[in-house]
């Protein structure tokens, strides 16, 4: 491909393992395509590595579309880089100068426990969803479109709370290290739709002891997650999270001590 | 209950609630303290008025218990989110990810403004008795020890940053307030948010404004 083309200085967090104690090494990236993904900047990083008989440089990746929400690290402490509502993987490096030194680190939290360089293990989070992210439905032939009812605006709203996916980086991006913008939009997609209503006690009660159980910190509104988040999940869905668990915990009814019928 | 206030948000709902009391006290001392500008019969009398009857004993225990419920909340809430957070980045975010410092700062504004609130309780409610007569009613004449102590620009210096820090964490504090408790929601978001700043803005400049406008005055 043709078009201009940049060279940069990297400042890379190398780690061998969780035990290992990690610093950073600089690498040169050399000639680099101002139309290349950040990570198609790093593959060529690591080919060189390779042909070097180097260690490449571990990152997480699968889609490279920006919906799978698996890759992702910090680049000038920013998650998932300088421009908003994007994911590495479609940050293109024409957003970048030339003659750049770009310091890169992997998501930071005490709940994300270090695999290797840029690759942190963000299971916590699959924990979160496991705990109440879910609705219970009967099985069957799908249901004619509109035969359950919902106001366009709480679809909307619902909709656009739905569209989180998962990559942590409003964790990362957090100075406490919060998962309050992630639980909250899994919350809040669910609370907004009367499929979720079954549940909906029980969920926000689940997922708020989920989140605080896995060692995240609380939330201090400095909206950090938000200014990172590749999906634009707004901060009020954490608003909506804390009235939802302080509704669940005020108006939840004892549980029934004996079961059966009727 | 006990699970709720045990949990993170539940704590974010008592910091706001307690802050909101602080809130509204601080707000209407400064808007007592305006009477300075009348005279300083006025102010006198004003602070004779809110001295004599019991209600003072009950506002002092609310704002009393009120603070030790922010602060224990805080400190809880802020050794959690260090932990939270073993390591933190080599570079701080600069451009559009950038979070503002009022934001940042709150444990550290917070320690201040304490620090703060205890020296002016020393200088002021427990600092020199002066008497005055205001319509034949003896007195405590705080209008005079008011205007001694900002004789010094030192202490007026000092007592200017306390207050601009007071602006910062009402700023940030008061708009949290509103998200923690759940009502930071679609149409009122930036009307809330709106509110908090101009809140601040005039509780900062009004407590400001009276020791520099003594100080200036000379008397």
């Amino acid at each position: 491909m043709s078009g201009k083309h940049i060279n940069l200085t990297l400042k890379v967090w190398r780690q061998k393992g969780p035990q290992d104690k990690g610093a950073f090494a600089e690498y040169q990236a050399k000639n680099v395509s101002e139309d290349a993904s950040f990570l198609e900047m790093l593959d060529a990083v690591n080919e060189e590595l390779v042909a070097k008989g180097d260690e490449p440089i571990a990152f997480d990746h699968d889609c490279r579309e920006g919906i799978c929400g698996t890759c992702g690290f910090v680049i000038d402490g920013e998650a998932h880089g300088p421009m908003k509502s994007t994911t590495v993987c479609q940050l293109h490096m024409r957003n970048f100068n030339d003659g750049a030194t770009l310091t890169i680190e992997p998501f930071r939290a005490k709940a994300f426990p270090m695999i290797k360089d840029l690759m942190v293990d963000r299971s916590a989070l699959d924990r979160i969803i496991s705990s109440g992210g879910y609705i219970s439905a009967n099985t069957g032939n799908a249901v004619d479109a509109n035969a359950i009812l919902v106001p366009k605006p709480d679809a909307d709203e619902a909709m656009s709370s739905a569209t989180c996916i998962g990559c942590g980086a409003c964790v990362a991006a957090c100075k406490n290290a919060s998962a309050a913008l992630f639980t909250s939009a899994k919350i809040s997609h669910m609370a907004l739709l009367p499929q979720g209503q079954v549940e909906r006690k029980e969920r926000a009660i689940r997922m708020v002891g989920a989140m605080d159980a896995e060692g995240f910190g609380a939330c201090t509104t400095t909206g950090a997650c938000e200014a990172a988040c590749p999906k634009e999940i707004q901060l009020t869905n954490i608003s909506r999270m804390n009235r939802e668990f302080f509704v669940a915990n005020v108006t939840k009814r004892p549980k029934h001590k004996d079961g059966g019928a009727g | 209950m006990s699970g709720f206030l045990g949990s993170t948000v539940g704590k974010k709902y008592l910091m706001g609630i307690t802050g909101l009391i602080w809130a509204g006290f601080v707000l209407a001392h400064m808007a007592g303290n305006l009477l300075i500008f009348v005279s300083h019969d006025a102010y006198n009398a004003y602070g004779h008025a809110l001295t004599s009857g019991n209600i003072i004993y009950v506002a002092e225990t609310v704002l009393v218990l009120a603070l030790i419920v922010h602060v224990f909340c805080a400190i809880s809430l802020t050794k959690n989110n260090r932990e939270a957070k073993e390591q933190r980045y080599a570079v701080a975010a600069g451009g559009k990810k950038k979070v503002s410092l009022a934001s940042r700062t709150m444990a550290i504004q917070g320690s201040l403004i304490l620090v703060f609130v205890i020296l002016h309780l020393i200088t002021f409610k427990y600092g020199t008795h002066y008497e005055t007569t205001v319509n034949g009613v003896v007195m405590r004449d705080l209008a005079r020890l008011m205007v001694e102590v900002f004789q010094s620009p030192g202490y007026i210096a000092w007592y200017v940053v306390a207050l601009i820090l007071l602006g910062f964490h009402l700023s940030h504090g008061v708009g949290s307030t509103f998200q923690s408790l759940g009502l930071m929601e679609g149409t009122y978001r930036d009307t809330w948010k709106k509110l908090s700043y101009t809140y601040a803005v005039v509780v900062a400049l009004g407590f400001i404004s009276q020791p520099v406008f003594i100080f200036l005055n000379g008397n």
